[in-house]
């Protein structure tokens, strides 16, 4: 390494120039007297520029910049978990006791914490032969989550010693006959995606328990969805009910230039929510990384990649992963910030011409795949987009849904009736059913996609009688057209409207969907059956029993309930026909 | 390199200054100008290294000439703040304006102000009653949020934004707030009406008023919203004071930035507006909200007037992704003659579900709220229908929700200036009463039990 240190020629904003050193592009280097981070982005002849992680205002040129030698990173291994991080893995907490409740800067915090013990119990044994991404041993990570310690990559050989017992994340636990040794700590570079053996196809989906994401438009496991809703229209509620109720074993979550407000939302209420799988706290499974809007823009844009690294370094180990990206349009708009900054030739709309390629490579770090030791895992990644003025026409959501094979459209207008969660089932779309539907018949029910379907029919011909309607209105329609209306505003109502603050209606398991949505298609059987028989319509969808039935799910024990609750609806159905 | 006087201007751009080969000059320093007929400006350094310096003067850059002296005063900018703030007019770069003395400084404070660690803020949840039912029903404040106010010009947002500084208050306290109201270009009319109005009901003493009128120096306005959350951090978080923060016109300070922006020649982005309008913004509005261990908060109001009516110009859209909500008025309903014409449907207050509920405002509070959105929506959508088609198209569900808008927005939107309803009696009995004007099957947004507990006549008891 040649020329070790530089000094500051030039500093605008986030962005600082330096004379007098070579580095490598993306290595970390320190700026200024107080030591700020800062990642090389560009280098033009003699001039290294830098984009800093920190605020620069009071520094000036003449001030030294260090070479590190090393590329951004992220300390992986135990203590990932229940953790919360700024973009660049500083625990939050840690900057606190050291700074106070600002943010001030040039202060240093290691991602782990590396003087806690672990209780390493080594399942490799001496004279075993390893290769990248074996399993050596297991760490008890937190109640739900068990640690595995892996191999890193590019290293292989054959166990010289291997021991269990109290170690700390620096310490090593196993040394190779070729003398390597391997701590419980790797470091891998964040712009960098870590290897697998193969991709796989989606097979399993992602269960979220919301109904419309889960019946309508579900996502795989190892799948990419995008979300993008004008503001006010639940985007972050939507990603919130997602990382609290989707079944993966582990949830990175990335508010990404987001609300402060927002963020302590999510930290206080995490630790209290509990897990329906396990009975425990969803934090165990949970790493958070919290840049928010008015954190150094620079840290914004390396916090995504941040995330999927860490993502997929618990992918490695056989876990499905699900990470949720809050909003990759603050994540753009922070390239775009960068990129005016060096003066870059802009592509559409000040975006630099490069973004629809960084979009892609980050959803790309996605998917199922066969691990370097031979196990399953996945990394499921759901982005948030917040196209200006709701208008996906903009850049960062084109160059999303371009990539992303789950489209959850938010919807101003249904937000505004307080229709939630607001995603239009006119435009949404998953690419993912034909894949998913074999596992839907085997586990929930041999007809589930045939449910679906009738389901989403259903609503498209309401969209059609609603143009007849807002013409003629509903009177004038036929009676059977009259009832369609009735059981899509059923379907509307009952069962794409879902509370995520109510306690039993926020989460709903598949086979109580495919139930609910059974009952639908029942009361219009029924109805039809009756209407035939010559009772009114009126009568019929006025029965006592559906308002309970539609009620009924707010009350738990609602999945044992909901059968008699049908049978009572479909009598009193049957005796509109008596009535008249 | 404090005292040195440069007299190396290169070009004046705009609010501008460039100047060549200084010592090094800090980013964000501090830069007093000295005229050639003895006139002192302030600037600050945007942008700086070896060859160039880049300064943005405050006062505007008129009769700079290049003789003109500039010192680097070696210092980021910083504010005297102290308690007795409270009760004074400060002009927009924070010099008395009331004829008073000087704010003698209890402490500096750094103007850029840090960002609040997310770790250490504490969830806003204590719900402050406005008075106004729409708000209080439908878009409930609490203490630490930043809640805009979207209007247009010729709207009374100004009378909204002073009934709610009026009467703002917690539930089960006496806590006053502190008002720290912030102007950034607006008329010396509107000034007037501020001043006035604050003083005929006593608020004066207990406000501090940072004002750049329209006639005052744009670039000013930059500094000015940062000088006024400033001395509110100070007030909240040194102090234990509960800052309501209101400041307008968002529109003007982002004006401001664009015109900075094409001084220094930076790609536009949306509308000839910045790119980094998103972070600027937010670098505002994020000093809302409360901390662990601290007693006080700061709430915000940015009122800002969009222009064309239309939320989506890049102010209110990118004002609406970093707020915790918006209130948004419409013309529509202040044609009608209804005060405070606030328009429920888009309006939205993130925060509400932590601040409202038992113990809070009342258990049925967030049903009440949700069927009145339901309601309204719809009976909205029909009025639209009736156009076309009459009233004797629409079915027995229909005709009562369309009565129900009607009514809504005669009855509940509708309220005088100092008028003060209290949130049980009311704000939420009100909405019963006209809610029970549909029939209690349509109301499908109501759980059962305040059905049975709270209906004015399909009550059990």
């Amino acid at each position: 390494m040649s020329k070790e240190n530089g000094v500051i020629y030039r500093i605008s904003g986030p962005v600082v120039t330096a004379v007098g050193i070579s580095p490598r592009m993306y290595e970390v280097v320190r700026v200024g007297d107080e030591g700020l981070m800062g990642e090389v982005i560009e280098l033009h002849g003699e001039q290294s520029v830098i984009q800093v992680y920190e605020e620069t205002s009071g520094v000036r040129p003449g001030e030294p910049v260090i070479r590190t030698g090393q590329t951004l990173s992220v300390q992986l291994g135990p203590g990932l978990l229940t953790k919360i991080y700024d973009g660049i893995q500083r625990p939050l907490p840690e900057l606190e006791k050291t700074m106070g409740v600002f943010i001030k800067r040039g202060v240093d915090a290691d991602g782990l914490d590396l003087k806690k013990n672990w209780n390493f119990n080594a399942t490799a044994k001496a004279g075993d032969s390893v290769t990248p991404g074996y399993v050596i041993g297991t760490v008890q990570e937190t109640k739900t989550i068990e640690h595995r310690v892996m191999i890193p990559p590019g290293t292989s050989g054959v166990i010289k010693s291997i021991s269990s017992g109290e170690f700390n994340v620096t310490q090593t636990v196993c040394t190779l006959e070729d003398g390597n040794e391997i701590q419980m700590m790797q470091k891998w570079p964040v712009r960098t995606p870590r290897p697998f053996t193969k991709k796989h196809a989606p097979e399993v989906p992602l269960q979220t328990g919301q109904r419309i994401l889960d019946f309508l438009f579900p996502l795989a496991k190892g799948g990419t969805a995008g979300i993008p809703g004008p503001f006010g229209s639940g985007k972050t509620v939507t990603q919130q009910q997602l990382a609290k109720w989707s079944d993966a074993d582990i949830v990175v979550y990335i508010g990404c230039g987001e609300r402060g407000n927002e963020m302590t939302e999510v930290l206080d209420e995490f630790p209290h929510l509990i897990d329906p799988k396990t009975g425990e706290a969803l934090m165990n499974r949970t790493t958070m990384i919290a840049n928010t809007s008015n954190m150094p823009v620079a840290a914004r844009e390396a916090s995504v990649y941040t995330g999927i690294t860490i993502a997929e370094y618990f992918r490695d180990m056989g876990y499905d992963v699900a990470l949720m990206a809050d909003s990759t349009s603050r994540w753009a708009e922070a390239m775009r910030e960068i990129s005016s900054r060096l003066e870059e030739m802009p592509g559409e709309e000040g975006y630099p011409a490069y973004l629809s390629s960084r979009l892609a490579e980050f959803y790309e770090r996605a998917g199922r795949v066969e691990t370097l030791a031979g196990g399953d895992g996945s990394v499921s990644v759901i982005g948030a987009v917040s196209p200006p003025g709701g208008d996906i026409s903009e850049p960062v959501s084109q160059g999303t849904l371009r990539i992303v094979k789950v489209f959850w459209g938010l919807d101003a207008g249904l937000a505004r009736q307080r229709h939630f969660p607001a995603i239009n089932w006119l435009n949404s779309y998953s690419l993912y059913p034909p894949s998913l539907d074999q596992w839907y018949r085997d586990n929930i029910n041999s007809n589930f996609p045939e449910i679906r379907t009738e389901i989403s029919a259903l609503l498209q011909v309401e969209a059609e009688l609603q143009e007849i309607v807002q013409l003629v209105g509903s009177d004038a329609l036929p009676v059977d057209q009259q009832l369609t209306l009735e059981v899509a505003r059923m379907i509307r109502e009952f069962f794409l409207q879902q509370n995520a603050f109510h306690d039993v209606d926020t989460y709903t398991d598949l086979k109580l969907q495919y139930t609910m949505a059974k009952a639908i298609l029942s009361f219009q059987e029924e109805s039809k059956k009756a209407l035939a028989g010559g009772a009114a319509l009126e009568d019929v969808v006025n029965v006592p029993a559906r308002t309970d039935l539609m009620r009924g799910r707010f009350e738990s024990g609602y999945d044992v309930k909901i059968d008699e609750m049908l049978e009572t609806m479909i009598k009193q159905i049957a005796e509109t026909m008596e009535d008249n | 390199m404090t005292g040195k006087e440069y007299r190396t201007i290169t070009d004046v751009k705009g609010p501008l200054v460039f100047l060549n080969k200084t010592e090094p000059v800090a980013f964000g320093e501090i830069v007093e100008l000295r005229l050639t007929d003895g006139t002192l400006k302030n600037g600050q350094v945007l942008d700086t290294s070896d060859d160039q310096v880049i300064v943005q003067v405050f006062e505007g850059t008129a009769s700079i000439d290049k003789q003109t002296g500039i010192k680097f005063l070696g210092d980021v900018f910083k504010l005297p703040v102290s308690t007795d703030m409270i009760g004074r007019i400060l002009d927009g770069a924070g010099r008395p304006r009331d004829g008073g003395p000087a704010i003698v400084a209890d402490e500096m404070a750094d103007i850029i102000g840090a960002a609040i660690n997310p770790y250490s803020r504490q969830s806003p949840d204590t719900f402050i009653q406005t008075g106004i039912s729409a708000i209080d029903a439908c878009t409930s404040l609490v203490r630490g949020q930043k809640l805009p106010i979207f209007s247009a010009s010729g709207l009374p947002h100004n009378d909204i934004a002073l009934q709610i500084a009026r009467q703002a208050k917690l539930v089960d306290s006496d806590d006053d707030f502190v008002v720290v109201f912030c102007a950034m270009g607006i008329t010396a009319e509107e000034y007037n009406f501020f001043v006035h109005d604050l003083e005929r009901t006593g608020a004066l003493e207990n406000a501090c008023l940072f004002v750049n009128l329209a006639d005052d120096p744009a670039v000013e306005r930059l500094i000015t919203p940062r000088l006024a959350l400033t001395a509110a951090e100070y007030l909240a978080f040194e102090k234990d004071y509960h800052v309501l923060v209101i400041y307008t016109d968002m529109t003007n300070y982002c004006e401001s930035l664009r015109q900075i922006g094409a001084a220094r020649e930076e790609v536009p982005g949306r509308r000839g507006y910045p790119g980094y309008m998103y972070t600027d913004l937010a670098m505002l509005y994020e000093r809302a909200g409360l901390v662990k261990g601290k007693k006080g908060s700061i709430t915000q109001f940015p009122i800002l007037t969009m222009p064309g009516d239309d939320i989506t110009h890049p102010i209110p859209d990118l004002s609406g992704y970093i707020t915790e909500g918006q209130i948004v008025i419409s013309r529509e309903l202040h044609q009608k003659g209804i005060y405070p014409p606030i328009n429920v449907l888009p309006s939205l207050s993130r925060l509400m579900n932590a601040g409202i509920g038992d113990g809070k405002t009342r258990e049925d509070h967030k049903s009440v709220s949700d069927q009145l959105y339901a309601a309204y929506a719809q009976g909205r959508e029909l009025r639209g229908l009736v156009a076309i088609v009459g009233e004797d198209a629409l079915n027995e569900r229909d005709l009562q929700l369309l009565k129900f808008s009607d009514i809504f927005e005669d009855k509940f939107l509708r309220q005088s200036r100092d008028e003060d309803r209290p949130i049980q009696e009311g704000t939420l009995d009100l909405a019963w009463k006209l809610l029970s004007n549909i029939d209690t099957k349509y109301l499908v947004r109501l759980d059962q039990k305040w059905i049975d507990k709270y209906h004015p006549t399909d009550k059990k008891e």
